[in-house]
C-alpha cells in the first residue's frame, strides 16, 4: 500500500476546512473580531504557523501560487519546510518566491515590502493573538473587555511605558485597532510593517493554531496603532550615527526593514529582511554594475 | 555571512532528517528493526500513554508513531494527533457505561472488599524496582518457558461479564449525591451532548465534560504536577480511589440500516473515581461526599487518578472560586495539552532575527533617552 496517500488534498479532512471557511467569513465580517475556531493538529509544531498554515490550506486550490516566508526569506529553514509541505498535499499548485506572483502569501514575522494587490490574500502567523494579555491573563475577563472596547488597561501599560522609560517599549506585535473598535496583536510584525494594514488592498488574515483563533484585517479597513497625541508612534530607527538611513550591505537599498548581523570579521553589517526584494534590488543593480567594469 | 546561512534551507532539512535517520538505523547489520508488533506487546504502557495524549484508539498507528519518534512519548503522540486531523468525524457512539468493562484490573482504596472483588491484575505497584540483568541477554526460548509454565498454572478464568461500581453502593447508602442519569446522545439538545474538544474551541466557562475531555488526552507528566501541587498542599482535595479499573470497553454502534446497537470493537480503557471531602449538598440536602472522575485511553493509572483528582479540583473551583492554580479551569486546562505546549517550547528555536531587530531598537532608544536624561 502506498502509504503516502493515506493524505487527502490539503492534508485537512473537508470538515475541518469548511470549519475554518466559516471563522474567516466571520473574521472578515467583524474586522478585529478573534473568532475562536477548533484548530486541528498538524504535523508541525504548535508555534511553526500551523493557525497560518489551517487557513492557508483551507483557501489554497488547485489554481493558486502560494508564496511562503518566515522573517521576510523565501529560504529559510522553515518557510521551506511549510512550502514543501502545502506542496507535498496540495499537488497541482504553483509556488513562488515573487511577491507579486502569488495569490496567497503565508508568513511569519513580516509583510512583504512590496505593496500588495487586492487580488492577493495575506497569512499571517500568530503566537499570541490577544494584546490584552499583557494585562489580563484571563481569556474569559479578555473577551468581556475586547467586548466593551475597554482598553484602559493596555493604555495605562503604554503610559507607565511613558513615564519609567520614556519609550513605548513594545517593540513586534503592537497594538492596533482595526475599523475603530477591535484592538488586536497584529503578529509578530515589526512596527515598521503595522502601517501597512492600514488601508491594505488585500486582504489579511490572522491565525492562531495553538490559540485556536482566527482574526481578519479586511480590504480598505482603517488600522491605528495605540499611540498618544504627544508620544507619535515611530517604526524602528535604521539611521546611523550621523543620522543616515543606513542601506542594505548587499543591495544597497535604504527603504527596506533591515536585519542586522555581525560579518566574520566582527562587523556590524545590516541587510534586507526581505530577500525576494533584496533579489530584486541586486537584479536591478547588477546590469549597471557590469556597464562600470565594461 | 548571515545571508548566506539562511540559504539552503531545504539542504538543511533532508540533511537534519538523514543524520536523524542515520541515528535510528545505526546499528547496522546487526540490528534488528523494531518490530511494530513488538512494540504493541513489549512496550504496551508506552503505546497506552501515546494512544492516550495522541487521541486516537490505534494501537498500530501508535506502535509506528513510536518507532519513528525514537521512543519520544511527545513526538509519537503529536504524529498521531497530526493524523487524525486528516480523518473525517463520520459517526458518534452513544455513551458507554463502563460497567460492561471486560476487567483486567479492578482496585478499590476505600474499602476492604467490594462487590465483584478486588483483583490486582498487571501492575508494577507491588514490584521491588531491582535491574532483571538476566533481561538484558533475552531470547526467544525464554518468552516461550515463561508463557508455557504460567498459563499451565492459571485458574480457569470465571469471570463474570459486568462488574458493579464501587460508588453505587456509597449512593444507595446516601454517602454521596446522586448520579446524574445517562442521557442518550440521540436525546435533548446541544446542552445534553458532551462538549466535544475535538470540534469546538474552550471558551471559559466550559462545561465539565469540555474539562475532561481536555484532561483525558493531555499529557501525562504535566496533568499530574498540577495534580500534586494540590495533593502536596495547593489544595485541599484529599482523595480516596473507590474505584480504579482498567480493561477494555465495548464500543457500541448503531447499525446503519436495523438501528440496533452493534459492537464495533473494544477499547482499552483506565477509569478512576475518587471520593474526596464531603460538602454540603444543594438546595439544603445531607452533605455528601464529593466525586472526582478521570478516564482515558490504554492503561494510564497514574493519569487517570490524576484527571480524577483535578476534576474535583476544578469542580471546586467552579462552585467557590479558584484558590490555587488546580482549581482553575483556565490555568489547569489551557496548560495541559503536550502537543500544544512541546510546540510552543520547540518554537523558540526558529529564528526571531524580525523581531529581536525590533527588541534592540526599543533598547538602544530606551537607553538613549534615558542616558540624556541623567545627564541633563
Amino acid at each position: 500500500m502506498n502509504h503516502d496517500n493515506r493524505y487527502p488534498f490539503g492534508f485537512l479532512d473537508e470538515y475541518a476546512k469548511r470549519e475554518v471557511r466559516r471563522a474567516m467569513l466571520k473574521a472578515v465580517a467583524i474586522p478585529g473580531y478573534q473568532v475562536p475556531y477548533s484548530s486541528r493538529e498538524m504535523p508541525m509544531g504548535r508555534g511553526f504557523g500551523t493557525g497560518g498554515l489551517q487557513i492557508t490550506l483551507s483557501l489554497i486550490g488547485p489554481d493558486e501560487t502560494l508564496k511562503v516566508i518566515d522573517q521576510g526569506a523565501d529560504d529559510s529553514v522553515n518557510a521551506v519546510n511549510l512550502r514543501h509541505f502545502i506542496e507535498m498535499t496540495c499537488p497541482g499548485i504553483d509556488t513562488t518566491t515573487k511577491t507579486e506572483e502569488a495569490s496567497l502569501i503565508q508568513s511569519r514575522h513580516r509583510i512583504p515590502e512590496k505593496p500588495l494587490r487586492e487580488d492577493q490574500i495575506l497569512v499571517l502567523q500568530v503566537p499570541y493573538p490577544d494584546p490584552l494579555v499583557v494585562v489580563e491573563p484571563s481569556e474569559d475577563k479578555r473577551k468581556i473587555m475586547h467586548g466593551e472596547a475597554d482598553y484602559s488597561r493596555l493604555w495605562v501599560k503604554l503610559y507607565e511605558d511613558v513615564v519609567k522609560f520614556k519609550e513605548i517599549t513594545i517593540s513586534h506585535r503592537y497594538p492596533t485597532r482595526i475599523a475603530g473598535h477591535y484592538v488586536i496583536d497584529p503578529s509578530p510584525i515589526p512596527r515598521y510593517d503595522v502601517p501597512r494594514l492600514h488601508q491594505s488592498r488585500a486582504l489579511i488574515l490572522f491565525g492562531a493554531g495553538r490559540e485556536k483563533k482566527i482574526y481578519a484585517v479586511p480590504p480598505y479597513t482603517s488600522a491605528e496603532p495605540l499611540t498618544f497625541e504627544d508620544v507619535p508612534f515611530r517604526v524602528e530607527d535604521f539611521r546611523d550615527e550621523h543620522g543616515l538611513r543606513r542601506a542594505c550591505a548587499r543591495c544597497g537599498s535604504t527603504e527596506s526593514f533591515l536585519d542586522e548581523f555581525l560579518n566574520e570579521g566582527g562587523q556590524k553589517v545590516y541587510q534586507c529582511s526581505d530577500s525576494d526584494f533584496c533579489e530584486e534590488c541586486l537584479a536591478l543593480a547588477v546590469p549597471r554594475e557590469e556597464t562600470d567594469h565594461a | 555571512m548571515g545571508y548566506v546561512a539562511i540559504k539552503g534551507g531545504g539542504r538543511a532539512i533532508s540533511g537534519a532528517a538523514g543524520v536523524l535517520e542515520f541515528l535510528r538505523t545505526r546499528q547496522g547489520e546487526s540490528g534488528q528493526p523494531l518490530d511494530v508488533h513488538t512494540i504493541h506487546h513489549q512496550l504496551s504502557l508506552l503505546e497506552s500513554r501515546v494512544l492516550s495524549e495522541g487521541g486516537l484508539y490505534h494501537p498500530e498507528l501508535a506502535a509506528l508513531a513510536i518507532k519513528q519518534s525514537l521512543g519520544d512519548t511527545l513526538e509519537a503522540s503529536f504524529a498521531l494527533r497530526a493524523y487524525r486531523s486528516t480523518r473525517p468525524r463520520l459517526v458518534e457512539t452513544p455513551l458507554l457505561d463502563t460497567r460492561d468493562m471486560r476487567l483486567i484490573r479492578r482496585i478499590s482504596a476505600s474499602f476492604k472488599d467490594i462487590p465483584g472483588g478486588q483483583m490486582l491484575g498487571p501492575t508494577t505497584d507491588y514490584a521491588l524496582r531491582l535491574l532483571r540483568f538476566e533481561l538484558i541477554e533475552e531470547d526467544r526460548s525464554a518468552f516461550q518457558a515463561f508463557a508455557r509454565s504460567w498459563l499451565q498454572e492459571a485458574p480457569p478464568a470465571d469471570l463474570p461479564d459486568s462488574f458493579p461500581k464501587v460508588l453505587d453502593s456509597l449512593r444507595q447508602e446516601g454517602l454521596l449525591p446522586p448520579a446524574l442519569p445517562p442521557r442518550p446522545l440521540s436525546q435533548g439538545g446541544r446542552g445534553e451532548q458532551p462538549f466535544d474538544i475535538t470540534r469546538e474551541p474552550l471558551i471559559f466557562p466550559v462545561p465539565r465534560s469540555a474539562a475532561l475531555a481536555t484532561m483525558a488526552r493531555a499529557e501525562t507528566g504535566s496533568l499530574l504536577a498540577i495534580a500534586y501541587s494540590n495533593m502536596s498542599g495547593y489544595g485541599d482535595v484529599h482523595p480516596t480511589v473507590g474505584e480504579l479499573r482498567v480493561g477494555y470497553v465495548p464500543i457500541l454502534l448503531a447499525h446503519p440500516v436495523t438501528g440496533e446497537l452493534v459492537e464495533a470493537g473494544e477499547a482499552l480503557i483506565t477509569e478512576c473515581e475518587v471520593i474526596a471531602m464531603y460538602e454540603a449538598g444543594d438546595d439544603g440536602a445531607k452533605p455528601a461526599f464529593s466525586v472526582g472522575y478521570g478516564a482515558c485511553f490504554g492503561h494510564n493509572e497514574v493519569k487517570a487518578i490524576s484527571m480524577a483528582v483535578l476534576d474535583r479540583a476544578l469542580q471546586k473551583g467552579v462552585k467557590h472560586g479558584a484558590s490555587n492554580p488546580s482549581e482553575d479551569p483556565e490555568f489547569v486546562l489551557l496548560h495541559v495539552d503536550g502537543i500544544d505546549s512541546m510546540g510552543f517550547a520547540s518554537h523558540y528555536k526558529m529564528p526571531h532575527y524580525v523581531t529581536f531587530q525590533s527588541d534592540m531598537d526599543r533598547l538602544r532608544t530606551t537607553q538613549k533617552k534615558l542616558g540624556e536624561r541623567e545627564t541633563s
